[in-house]
This record gives structure tokens, sequence and C-alpha cells, in this order.
């Protein structure tokens, strides 16, 4: 079931197209991946999906519904360049903005003064925004991104500005979150909390949808039949073991253990390469190799601009 | 619609709890309230009456001076050089000396004083003297027609029936004579006093509405631009929309200025009714029938003639001044000075949130804001020919000119401008605020989303372009 989908959403700037033609779906209860180099059109389709601007062609559907004003108060919005008045009081604040997205200041208060305690952040209330520390304002941030309990929330670059401990606590919150009903996209460039977070993601790159599916699928799909192996005790070369069209992609020697990877031929299997290699050795380890969704992200980035550079 | 309400209180609130505000709002009055009481202050001080010696060698214009309040006109039957000696000796004000004209009517008079007098001082000895003057002149002429028509008339002796006569003729041809003047001059002494009031009070307001849409203007700038530099913009966009921001923001910094200009007003009232109160004698008011009365037929010209030969009233320069002041028609200063604040700063915040959304700091504002302010330095600039001829086409079109209008009409007012006029500037200024507004909304909903982009006026004829 899909929380949001997109049919062929298209924005334009004067001559320059920032989207063309996007569809996504995102399903509900799910930690959405969207991805693209920068300048790729996240942005403005994270804008589209606020309302803060509008599709010069195209739709998007909030639950079957077309968008319409009052969604925005069941969507939550973290951009990546965000920021709080300086001058004003964190608990005014909060109010403010969580009476902005709806919520009247009876509720508003209870809801803050909980994420205030659980965040153990209570004696900051009246203090003026300008004396918190980054991370500090950082976590004001995130609290009024999702005080107002928001269907949808759409995180942008989240973990910017946290240390490792705060990001911790972030990503709990997140996870929590969505076990709590809500549905999370996701914008971001470091993969490794991709591959950690995300069930499905879509790719963009240059206004162009180049990818998406769920992050298990995706990664298989970019499976290309190569192996790890880490063996010890066999001194000779092991490419001379393999028969041909197998291919030895990378080696390495650390504390007795060699270290391998071999791409295998189409059709042929894990159990053709052990036969191979396993009477003269003894494996230490044995594992496919499943590109990491950085590997993803590079080579298909990289595709693009490559048959873009052949057109032209 | 609940939403905006929030925006205007957020602008509104964290506005009035500034201490520039609380400081603004306690000097303003401070000042306004020294403005009405230093004149009579000043009056007050000079309580003993000055006194004028009178050395008039025709004879004739003794006895014509009447004292006042101030001053009090000496007779002395000697000549002028021991007249001097007595002035010196006795610290006396001045010295008037009327010579002995070397044709048959006296036409100038010196005066011998320590200190410049008062123009209307000197405008009363000139009046006095030329009332006179027509007398003897008249009088003179009437005696040769008679004398023409009947030989054999006798002129009579001091008190002549020729100079009775006169008296009569010049006291009932008065009014006609007097309505070519006002026509063909535009004043007369009291006239003259009542423009100088307008002047004053016009050019006051025109200054007014150039600091406020100033003043609360680039405040509207500045509160763009942080918002944009702090980048809380996108966050409440994605509650709100950009025009709901932006007017929020607008009326929120308009209540400010409205509530400070109220303030002004109830303080700078508190302050001088309390002065008031505490020198009850000191500040007596101009009766207010007598006033409202000489307000409505300022144009009048009996009336303005009656007020001519009141010397009381000519006399007293403190009460010339109140008067002038209640002589301006307030209920249409204050609707009309209300209207032109509210929409000349509408159509201005406009714009400068127009050029706040457009750049990324302040500094970066100036090329933007040069266009925006120079109708308003314009308008300031034209005050001078706008007094001096306030019904002329240059003072015409520029109030009916919205960028221009706010300032100038408000100069123009209290020489009264004819109703239709008014209103079609009114009009005017209404369509104006609405079109700056459509253009400032369909720039700012780009503008407050771009960063670090160096924007010229061909980036924001595209901005303005862009679909929603």
């Amino acid at each position: 079931m899909a929380i949001l989908t997109a049919n062929k959403v298209t924005k334009r700037f004067g001559d320059f197209t920032a989207l063309n033609s996007i569809s996504l779906e995102v399903p509900e209860q799910s930690i959405f991946g969207l991805l693209g180099p920068n300048g790729a059109g996240k942005t403005t389709l994270i804008r589209i999906i606020n309302q803060i601007t509008g599709p010069d062609e195209g739709e998007i559907l909030f639950n079957n519904q077309k968008l319409k004003q009052n969604h925005v108060e069941i969507i939550g919005y973290l951009p990546e360049e965000r920021g709080l008045y300086k001058k004003m009081g964190v608990g005014e604040q909060a109010l403010y903005l969580a009476q902005l997205k709806g919520l009247s200041r009876h509720d508003a208060m209870t809801r803050l003064k909980k994420w205030f305690e659980k965040f153990e952040i209570e004696d900051w209330w009246g203090k003026k925004v300008e004396e918190l520390s980054k991370g500090m304002q950082q976590k004001v941030q995130f609290i009024v991104t999702v005080v107002h309990e928001p269907r949808l929330l759409i995180f942008d670059e989240p973990f910017s500005g946290f240390d490792p401990i705060n990001v911790n606590l972030l990503r709990d919150e997140i996870l929590e979150l969505r076990s709590n009903g809500a549905t999370i996209i996701f914008s971001t460039h470091n993969m490794a909390s991709v591959e950690e977070l995300c069930d499905d993601i879509v790719l963009i790159n240059k206004a162009n949808k180049i990818l998406d599916g769920k992050v298990k699928d995706i990664r298989w799909q970019h499976f290309t039949n190569t192996y790890q192996v880490n063996y010890r005790n066999y001194e000779n070369n092991i490419a001379e073991l393999l028969a041909p069209g197998f291919e030895l992609l990378e080696s390495s020697y650390a504390d007795d253990t060699h270290s391998v990877k071999i791409r295998l031929p189409k059709g042929t299997g894990s159990g053709e390469l052990l036969n191979a290699i396993l009477p003269h050795m003894s494996i230490a380890s044995f594992a496919e190799v499943i590109p990491s969704m950085n590997d993803i992200f590079i080579t298909e980035v990289n595709a693009v601009s490559a048959n873009s550079i052949l057109e032209s | 619609m609940n939403k905006i309400f929030l925006i205007i209180k957020r602008e509104y609130i964290t506005r009035v709890r500034k201490r520039s505000f609380i400081v603004m709002t306690i000097l303003g009055p401070i000042l306004m309230a020294a403005l009405f009481i230093v004149p009579a202050y000043l009056a007050l001080k000079q309580e003993e009456k000055r006194v004028i010696t009178v050395v008039d060698e025709t004879g004739r214009f003794a006895g014509k001076f009447e004292d006042s309040d101030k001053y009090k006109f000496q007779v002395m039957q000697t000549d002028l050089e021991s007249a001097k000696k007595i002035l010196k000796q006795s610290e006396g004000f001045a010295l008037l000396y009327i010579p002995k004209p070397k044709q048959s009517v006296p036409s100038n008079a010196i005066v011998y004083a320590d200190k410049q007098l008062s123009i209307n001082l000197e405008e009363y000895i000139k009046n006095v003297m030329a009332r006179e003057i027509e007398k003897i002149k008249l009088s003179y002429e009437l005696r040769s027609a008679l004398l023409a028509a009947n030989p054999s008339y006798e002129p009579g002796g001091d008190t002549t029936s020729e100079d009775l006569m006169s008296e009569k003729i010049l006291k009932n041809i008065k009014s006609e004579i007097k309505l070519t003047t006002i026509q063909v001059e535009e004043n007369g002494a009291e006239k003259k006093s009542f423009t100088g009031a307008s002047m004053i009070i016009g050019s006051v307001a025109g200054i007014m509405i150039y600091m406020f849409i100033f003043l609360f203007g680039v405040q509207v700038m500045r509160g763009v631009i942080e918002e944009k530099t702090s980048r809380i913009v996108e966050v409440i966009i994605s509650s709100v929309k950009p025009f709901q921001l932006m007017m929020g923001k607008i009326v929120g910094v308009a209540m400010v200025g409205l509530t400070q200009f109220i303030l002004w007003i109830v303080f700078t009232a508190a302050i001088i009714f309390t002065v008031q109160l505490s020198f009850p004698d000191k500040f007596k008011m101009p009766d207010q029938q007598q006033v409202s009365l000489k307000a409505n037929t300022s144009l009048n010209t009996t009336q303005d003639t009656q007020l001519k030969n009141d010397p009381e009233n000519s006399n007293d320069q403190y009460n010339s001044f109140y008067e002038a002041l209640s002589s301006i028609d307030y209920p249409t200063m204050i609707a009309s000075f209300l209207f032109y604040f509210l929409f000349g700063y509408l159509l201005y915040s406009a714009l400068f949130a127009l050029v706040g959304s457009a750049v990324d700091n302040e500094t970066d504002s100036q090329q933007f804001m040069l266009p925006v302010t120079i109708p308003l330095i314009f308008s300031i600039v034209m005050m001078q020919a706008i007094i001096m001829n306030p019904n002329g086409p240059l003072a015409f079109w520029l109030s009916m000119i919205p960028l221009t209008s706010p300032v100038i009409m408000m100069i123009r007012i209290p020489f009264g401008v004819p109703w239709p006029q008014i209103v079609l500037s009114a009009v005017l200024l209404i369509g104006g605020f609405l079109g700056a507004t459509w253009l400032a909304a369909r720039i700012y909903r780009t503008g407050i989303l771009m960063y670090g982009k160096k924007v010229d006026y061909r980036e924001l004829w595209k901005w303005i372009r862009y679909k929603g």
C-alpha cells in the first residue's frame, strides 16, 4: 500500500529541467531512500511533496488523494538547510512551529514537554536558540519536525551535525517512528546508513529516475557472481587452480591469510569454485560479494554520465 | 487563516518586546510634547510687558497703537536724541521713531532696539501705520474732491468730517479690498500665520510618513533576510504558503507601527495634559468656539478681516501659534495620516520584502534598495516645492502616483485638498499596493529558497515568470 505516489512529475525552472517525469511509490510504514548526486533534483521533489512549490506536469497522490494544503499537517519535514530563529526562546519557538503545523496550543505544549523530557533537555526551554550548540539546535529541530506526529516524515541529511552518540539516538528514534506507523522519506549521501535503514530507494540523477526498488533486490540485481575467499596454507598462485572464465579480481595477504575476490562466469555457481580450490588449502571464510549501495550509486551515476557523453 | 494569525502574532510580539521599540515609544512622545511645550515655555519667560517708546513727530499715530499682553506702547513728547538716551538708561525694549514726512504723507518709521523684533510685532506696527496712512490719504482725496465740487467748502478742524467719512468708507470697503489682496498675494498677516501652521503640520506629517515607511519597511526587509540566513524559512513554508508568511510579517510589523503611533499620541497627549494641569493659567487655550469658527471660515474674507483688526490676536505669538495649530482639521489629518501611513507602508514593505528575499545578506541589499527608496527620498526632496505650491500640477501628479502619494498627499492635506483628488489618490494607492504585493509574492516565493546566487534584474524577471 503506497502512502505517497508520484505520477510523472516534471518541474522546470526556465530552461532548466529539475525533474523529468519522475514516478515513484513510497510504501506505507517503510523507510524510503531518496538518493542522487548533488543537483539531481531531490530537493525539488521534496519541495513539491511539501507543497512549497508545485509541479509543472504530473501529480502527487497522498493516500490516493491529490495533494491538498491541509496535507502539510500530516507531513513533517526536516530540510537539509535548517535553522531556527536565533533570538527567540527555544520553547516559545517550538510552540510556534508546532502550532503552524496545526496543533492547538495546549496539545503542542503537552507533546513538547514529553519530547523535551525524553531528550532530557527540559532546562533548555527558556533559553534562546543562539545560546545552544549546533548539535543541541539539531535536537530541537528534530523535535519540532516530529511533534505533530506526522504520518509522513521527510528527513534531508538528518545526521549531519550530530556526534556518533546522537546519531545513534536519532537512528533509534527514526526506527521507533516507523514501528509506530510513520513512513519516512530519507534523503542522504551516506550510503552506509541507506543500507542500514532503508527498505526501498529511488536513485535520481540529472532530473531522471535511474533506479528504484527494494534495497535487497537492487543489491542482488547488481550481484556479479563474485566471491570473496580467505584461505591459508597455499602459497602458489591460486589463479592456476581456476578453470578458464574464472577471473581473479583482487588478492592480498596479511596475517598468514590470503584474501582474494573471484568472479565466476555466467552459469557457474559457488560449488564449482569450491570444488576447484578446496583440496589445496584451508579456507577461513567464503562469501558472496554483494555490492554495497555505495558501489551501486557510483556505478549507476557514472553509467548515466558516460551515456550522456556518448549521446552528445 | 488561523496560521497567518499565528505569524502576525509572532512578528508582533517579538518586535514589541524588543528594547529598541520600548525606547522609541518613550522617547517619541517626549520629543513631540517638547514641540508643544517649549514654545509655550518660551512665551512664559517673557511674561513682563515690554515697553515700546513711541516718538511720533507727525502726531498722527500716537494712541493708535494698542497695548497687548506682551507689549506696552508709551508715547513720549521729546525729540529723537533724548528719547534714545532715555531708552539706553531705562533699559527699555525698543524705540519707535516716526519722523516728520518730507512729503505730505508719512511713509516710514524706524525702530531702535537691542534685539530683533518679532515678526508679529513688526507686522502689527506696519499694519497700524498703513491703516492710518490710508485714512490720511483718503481724507485728503475727499477734501480735494469736495473742494472741487464746491469751492466754498470749508475744511473742518482737527476731527474733520472728512476724517470721519474716510474712516467710515475704509471700514465699509475694507472687505472688498481684502478679497483682492488675498487672491493676488495670497496673504495678509493672519492668513500668513495660518499658512505657516499648514506648512509645519504638512511637513511634519510628510516626514513622519517617510520615517515610518522607512523604519518599518526596513524592518520587514531585515525580517525576511533573517529568516533566509537562519534557514528557518524552509521549515516554515513547509507549514504555510510563502505568501502567508510574507503577508503575516508585513501585517505584523504594520501593527507594531500602529501600536507605536497610537502610544505616541496617547503619551504625548498625557504629557501635555499633565503639564497644562500643573500650570493652569500659563497655558490658556484659545476659546474653543472661536477657534472652530475660524477654522471653518479661514478662507472667508470677512472673518479674515475681523481677525486682522483684532490686535490682541495678531500680537500674541504664543496664542496665534496655538490657534494656528487648532485651525487644522485634525480628524481628517489623523484619518488620512493613518490611511496613507498604512497603505504607503504596505506598498513599500511589499517591495522591501521583495528585496529581502532576493539577497543573502543586508550588504547585498543595496543595489535593489536604491530603486525602492528613490521615490521616497524624491518625495522628501520635493517637499519644499510642494509647500510653495500645494495645488500645482507637480503636487497634483506626485500625490496621485502611488509611490510618492503617501508623503506628498500628507504635505498637501493641511492646505486643503478637494475630496475627489483624495479619493482618486487613495484608490490608486490601494491599486499600487495590490500590484506591488503581487509582484513581491512572485519573487519572494522563489527568492527565499535561493542561496549563494548572484541575483540581478534579469534573474528577478525570470523568477516572476516561474509557475507556482
